[in-house]
């Protein structure tokens, strides 16, 4: 158990350390020019060279790049982010901010397309070759070829725009002051890009799903079990779900990185504010503290699903509950 | 019973529609979606002029005869300008993904083979490419190149291997372990001899469907880099342009501009697809019989 524990802090560790080393070089190579991204082309030309100049000190533009990293690897170490240039906010504060944002709605999408995808998984695979598998796999098969942005367009046009059901983008109503929004407006915003985000990621874990229903179909115990006059539904309650889960819990936890790329695409086209948003804005306008955050944030956030993957296993599957803990006794 | 038995011997089952060989289906299909991908990349490159041409009495049409896709606000029309898109971000999605499986082929092969120091390092490798979210990486490296082309090209490239890799280095390392080369390297041959003559015909199949299969991935990644801003410019015609300037006139009810363009692409990547899987079929030794 403590190897367990112990193993995978340094192993968090240095993933942390190489994501965040990753992204101050990558950010730092970029031949896009931090001042004059910051203050615009046309204040840029007006300005002086002197003024230039400290404005660039100021934001530690001209500082070697080692030493920018160890500033602000010994900042993150005491909980310091460093300051956004883009929001003029401490970086920790606009993550924090727009992390709520952004859970609330990857939060949603997974749930409802792991769900979704399960279900509609062992309806097609326990109906295998039937009208119900076949538009099972048809919409797979279509949705994993569709762009998630693509789609969100397309919904804003149906939904938002023909027949005004939802608002068009945001997160709350605007004009409303931010103490009046009640949880309703704000599940209203949410509806349109979760299912946008949803309707997506429910593809792949329908297909994984629809395979392994079909394998225990066929299992000799599946098959024990319709013999002692189990109905093929009752049996695969009985015998099948447990068998079913596993695999589709591995991959509903390995698509949060996924997830989290689709929540990039799908609040830039909602205008939704959240994580996604910002490391975009982050991007455009140079803001290397902010960007460098919200990649080691993400990191650590597809970090903390493969954990949690890992941990819901033993609690699933006896078989290595049972294996770990003959491991961690040697 | 002898009057029966002297009738023509009944067909007990037989099956609905004649069949025919799943094999040449796959051929045909291949052959059929890599001719239309073709005919697609061709198309657009002829139409590179047309698409920029902007007529200011034919603009914010819906769509009609003579513009099927509509025009735009400047009067370009959009199904030449999807065109154009189409082969713009097919080629862009085949470069990338065609350095791509380079860096996979180099890396698996070297992963298989190299020892245990160069296994752990490139497994460390990929771990670490599949930790942080792909579109923030692409953004990441996009960013770092200045955006552009060569912003998003070289991203695709870089962040499209591990998956690639990953069946590269297992189906050497598979082969590596096989009774076949142990005998061959047991009669002398040489370790070159020995990975051209009985290492590739295995490695390769699956290498050429794993490219194959990530063409669609790229093209789609390429778009939404290029959606989002960190990809080709506003001037060359892609489809992530085209959507994310549509994006502006979506409000002013003008669906065409973004409904279009996307169902082209919809339709490019299903075609890559259908030609990966059918490749696969056709390749592959264990479905080969299906």
């Amino acid at each position: 158990m403590i190897r367990f524990v112990v193993g995978n802090v340094a192993r968090f560790a240095l993933l942390m350390a190489a994501v965040s080393m990753v992204t101050f070089v990558l950010v730092s190579v970029s031949p896009i020019d931090p001042v004059q991204a910051n203050v615009g082309q046309a204040a840029l030309v007006g300005m002086s060279e002197e003024k230039r100049a400290q404005l660039a000190a100021y934001w530690g533009a001209d500082a070697p790049l080692w030493e920018r990293y160890a500033n602000w690897a010994a900042g993150v170490v005491q909980g310091d982010l460093g300051t956004s240039l883009r929001y003029n906010a401490p970086v920790a504060d606009v993550i924090a901010s727009r992390a709520l944002n952004s859970l609330a709605l990857m939060a949603v999408a997974w749930t409802a397309s792991g769900v979704l995808g399960f279900v509609l998984g062992i309806v097609a695979g326990a109906n295998r070759g039937c009208l119900a598998d076949r538009l099972v796999k048809g919409y797979c098969l279509l949705l994993a070829s569709t762009p998630t942005f693509w789609l969100g367009l397309v919904l804003l046009v149906v939904f938002s725009v023909w027949l005004g059901w939802f608002p068009f983008g945001f997160s709350v109503p605007i004009g409303v002051a931010a103490a009046d929004v009640t949880l309703a407006d704000a599940l209203h915003h949410l509806a349109l890009p979760a299912i946008a985000l949803s309707v997506t990621g429910v593809a792949n874990i329908a297909l994984h799903t629809r395979e392994k229903t079909i394998d225990v179909l066929g299992s000799d115990y599946v098959r024990f079990a319709r013999a002692r006059g189990l109905s093929r539904w009752g049996a695969l309650r009985r015998h099948g779900l447990r068998n079913l889960a596993l695999p589709a819990i591995t991959l509903q936890f390995a698509s949060i990185a996924e997830i989290f790329g689709g929540s990039v695409l799908v609040e830039q086209v909602f205008s939704y504010p959240g994580l996604g948003q910002a490391a975009v804005t982050a991007g455009l306008g140079g803001d290397v503290a902010l960007l460098a955050g919200i990649a080691v944030v993400s990191a650590a956030f597809v970090f903390g699903g493969n954990l949690a993957a890992n941990l819901i296993y033993g609690a699933v599957d006896p078989r290595i509950r049972r294996g770990k803990g003959g491991g961690a006794h040697a | 019973m002898r009057e029966e038995a002297a009738a023509p011997v009944p067909v007990l089952h037989r099956p609905r529609v004649r069949r025919v060989g799943s094999r040449a289906l796959a051929l045909v299909s291949f052959a059929l979606a890599a001719v239309a991908l073709a005919a697609v990349v061709a198309a657009g490159l002829l139409v590179q002029e047309a698409a920029q041409a902007a007529d200011f009495s034919q603009k914010n049409l819906a769509p009609c005869w003579e513009h099927p896709f509509g025009t735009d606000w400047m009067g370009r029309d959009m199904l030449v300008r999807t065109l154009a898109g189409l082969s713009t971000s097919v080629l862009v999605g085949l470069l990338a993904a065609g350095a791509s499986s380079v860096i996979a082929l180099a890396l698996g092969v070297a992963a298989a083979l190299g020892g245990r120091r160069v296994d752990a390092a490139v497994n460390w490798l990929v771990d670490l490419m599949m930790g942080i979210p792909h579109i923030v990486l692409l953004i990441l490296i996009s960013f770092s190149l200045g955006k552009g082309f060569w912003g998003v090209s070289v991203g695709v490239a870089l962040t499209h291997w591990p998956s690639l890799a990953r069946v590269v280095r297992a189906e050497v390392l598979q082969v590596k372990e096989s009774p076949f080369v142990a005998v061959a390297r047991r009669l002398g041959l040489g370790p070159a001899r020995i990975a051209a003559r009985h290492m590739l015909p295995h490695v390769l199949p699956q290498f050429v469907v794993g490219l194959v299969l990530l063409f669609p991935h790229a093209i789609l990644h390429e778009a939404a880099v290029t959606f989002l801003g960190f990809g080709l410019p506003p001037e060359q015609p892609a489809i992530g342009v085209i959507l994310s300037e549509a994006m502006g006139y979506l409000s002013a009810g003008m669906w065409w501009l973004a409904v279009f363009p996307g169902l082209a692409l919809v339709a490019t990547v299903l075609l890559f697809d259908r030609a990966g899987s059918s490749l696969r079929r056709l390749l592959d030794p264990h479905s080969a019989q299906e």
